[in-house]
């Protein structure tokens, strides 16, 4: 094994302090009594009492929740039958077209995208609101849930497929029995992926608003645009651990899962 | 049925099977393939048609969108009529929109610089970790990208003030005597973008650097290069493809940025993506924000064509 170098360590302690320490301070600051966030009073946990009894607060984050959780199963199945579509089909007509379309997203300008399908939605004559944000948001995430499916396929084996279906499986039953277990990691990350741009988004649910539907990010951009508010880092530090030890569990899942699948392999290998 | 049909080499590229392995094949393609024109593309076409329209006092703010284009009294010319370029003329007229663009260029672009200056060192030294390591580093490096983008941005508020934690740091350790004037300049913007994005920067980069062949190194040291030398010929060179990738990734949404600049810079940090929301919001010019949706989009056309045609490459070869 090759030594650490000095230079490597330095730059991976720099690095990670620069990353995590704005974030650790903002969870420190959460638990300060006083109300500024540079001058550290004493521990208390009354924001978290007050941001609780924040009726507007709670009101945007069940919207966000509601939002994420039906968006983000919507745009899981678009998206991973666009990976099947882009994977199993490299010929069909409008190809090309469509691939754009999967990754345009990904590195279109929010702010676009947000007009863009604004703009939609009035033409239609379409009312804003819970609806146009959870449209919206299918939308821009089904492309992430796209590309992440669609890297597990691209190494997938075929010939499991080939062996159901000449065992007189259909397609379809194919499909449920064999190839959706296989992604299933790849499908359910990408699902995680989807709900958390959901809750995460500002930009495109600004755009696409309507009376009666603030999601939190909204909620929490007008408040903090004057300033520090110790309420707000009450609630970004719930939200921050939700979503850390999601990322975490999930981690270790997909680990083990492939884990288990290299034991599996090696086993059938030994037998044969 | 499927069941006798030869098995073919590559699977479902093959000719249908059977009709219901078409109809499957159709669905597969068509749900997603449907939802992405009515929601991306005609939206897209929306913006084009009202960038050319005339905003009039009424709600919604401009002139309708389908009524002559489905009016069918109306001939071609009459169409073409309705449509004019009168809001580009505005834009191009206006030295505001005209700074807009290119303070946003310049401060995406010095911001990307400073990423990568800051990326490659932390993405080096997780690709030279004992291996036991490198996914524990990876997922450090992931976690603060799935913590929402608003809430990273709103931490630096706190600590970039006037009367904030940087400032009282350095003036408690005596180094300046009266705070650093950070907060609402195009530096704290900077700083916002370096932060916000560095995740992206450091993946693309690090799976470019890990894949590097360790050989190659010992032998330019063999060859008598210094270790700075053969990093500067072998190494840098054969992590191009993550360096490219990594900026695109970096540049291409600064370029569009709104939350950062409204929230850590100043009234004089003039950045498109805020100006378009501007005079959406305050101004409820919508044609003209659709222009300037539009001209944005001209700008980023080219790096966006050639980031997706690498990442279709790198999809298509397996990675």
């Amino acid at each position: 094994m090759r030594k650490v170098s000095l230079f490597n360590v330095a730059s991976l302690t720099f690095g990670f302090a620069f990353l995590y320490l704005p974030i650790l301070l903002l969870v420190m600051y959460s638990f300060n009594e006083g109300r500024s966030a540079a001058v550290w009073v004493g521990w208390s946990t009354k924001w978290y009492v007050s941001a609780f009894n924040n009726g507007q607060l709670m009101d945007a984050a069940w919207v966000t929740i509601r939002v994420a959780l039906m968006s983000a199963t919507v745009a899981t199945v678009l998206g991973t039958a666009a990976a099947l579509a882009l994977t199993r089909y490299t010929r069909f007509r409008g190809r090309l077209l469509f691939s754009g379309m999967i990754y345009a997203p990904l590195v279109m300008p929010e702010v676009i995208t947000g007009l863009s399908l604004l703009l939609l939605f009035v033409a239609v004559d379409f009312e804003r609101g819970f609806w146009t944000i959870t449209l919206a948001h299918i939308t821009f995430t089904m492309c992430f849930v796209a590309v992440v499916v669609q890297s597990r396929l691209v190494s997938f084996d075929m010939s499991l497929e080939e062996a159901a279906q000449d065992l007189g499986c259909t397609p379809f039953k194919t499909f449920f029995l064999i190839t959706l277990p296989i992604i299933m990691p790849a499908v359910v990350s990408g699902w995680m992926l989807a709900f958390t741009l959901s809750i995460d988004d500002l930009v495109i649910s600004s755009f696409n608003t309507g009376p009666g539907a603030t999601t939190l990010p909204m909620k929490i951009y007008s408040d903090v645009r004057l300033g520090v508010k110790p309420e707000i880092n009450a609630v970004c530090t719930i939200l921050i651990v939700i979503v850390s030890m999601a990322v975490i569990a999930a981690s270790i899942m997909t680990k083990r899962q492939e884990m288990e699948r290299q034991r599996a392999e090696k086993l059938a290998m030994a037998q044969t | 049925m499927a069941g006798l049909a030869p098995p073919t080499a590559g699977g479902g590229n093959a000719a249908p099977a059977s009709s219901q392995n078409g109809w499957t094949q159709r669905i597969v393609i068509l749900v997603p393939y449907v939802w992405l024109l009515v929601f991306f593309l005609i939206p897209f076409f929306i913006v084009l048609k009202i960038s050319l329209s005339e905003q009039v006092r009424a709600a919604p703010p401009y002139a309708p969108v389908f009524d002559i284009l489905t009016d069918p009294a109306a001939t071609t010319l009459e169409k073409l009529s309705m449509l004019g370029l009168g809001n580009f003329g505005r834009i191009f007229s206006d030295t505001l929109y005209i700074e807009a663009y290119l303070t946003s260029v310049v401060i995406a672009g010095i911001s990307t610089f400073a990423t990568l200056l800051i990326g490659y060192p932390i993405a080096y030294g997780m690709a030279r970790a004992p291996r036991e390591w490198r996914a524990t580093l990876l997922m450090m490096v992931i976690l603060p990208f799935w913590t929402s983008f608003l809430i990273r941005v709103y931490a630096w508020i706190g600590i970039l003030a006037d009367e904030g934690l940087l400032n009282n740091v350095l003036m408690g350790l005596g180094l300046i005597d009266e705070p650093l004037h950070i907060m609402s300049t195009n530096y704290a913007v900077m700083i916002g973008i370096v932060y916000s994005y560095l995740p992206f920067m450091i993946l693309p980069l690090y799976s470019a650097l890990e894949k590097m062949d360790d050989t190659l190194l010992e032998a330019a040291q063999d060859l008598g290069c210094t270790p700075f030398k053969s990093f500067w010929l072998v190494t840098f060179p054969l992590s191009l493809p993550g360096v490219i990738a990594g900026c695109f990734l970096v540049f291409i949404p600064a370029v569009g940025e709104f939350v950062i600049p409204d929230l850590l810079g100043g009234s004089e940090t003039l950045m498109i993506g805020r100006t378009l929301w501007e005079e959406f919001s305050s101004n409820t010019d919508w044609p003209l924000s659709a222009a300037v949706a539009i001209l944005l989009l001209l700008l980023l056309v080219v790096p966006i064509v050639i980031f997706q045609n690498q990442q279709a490459k790198m999809q298509e070869s397996g990675r």
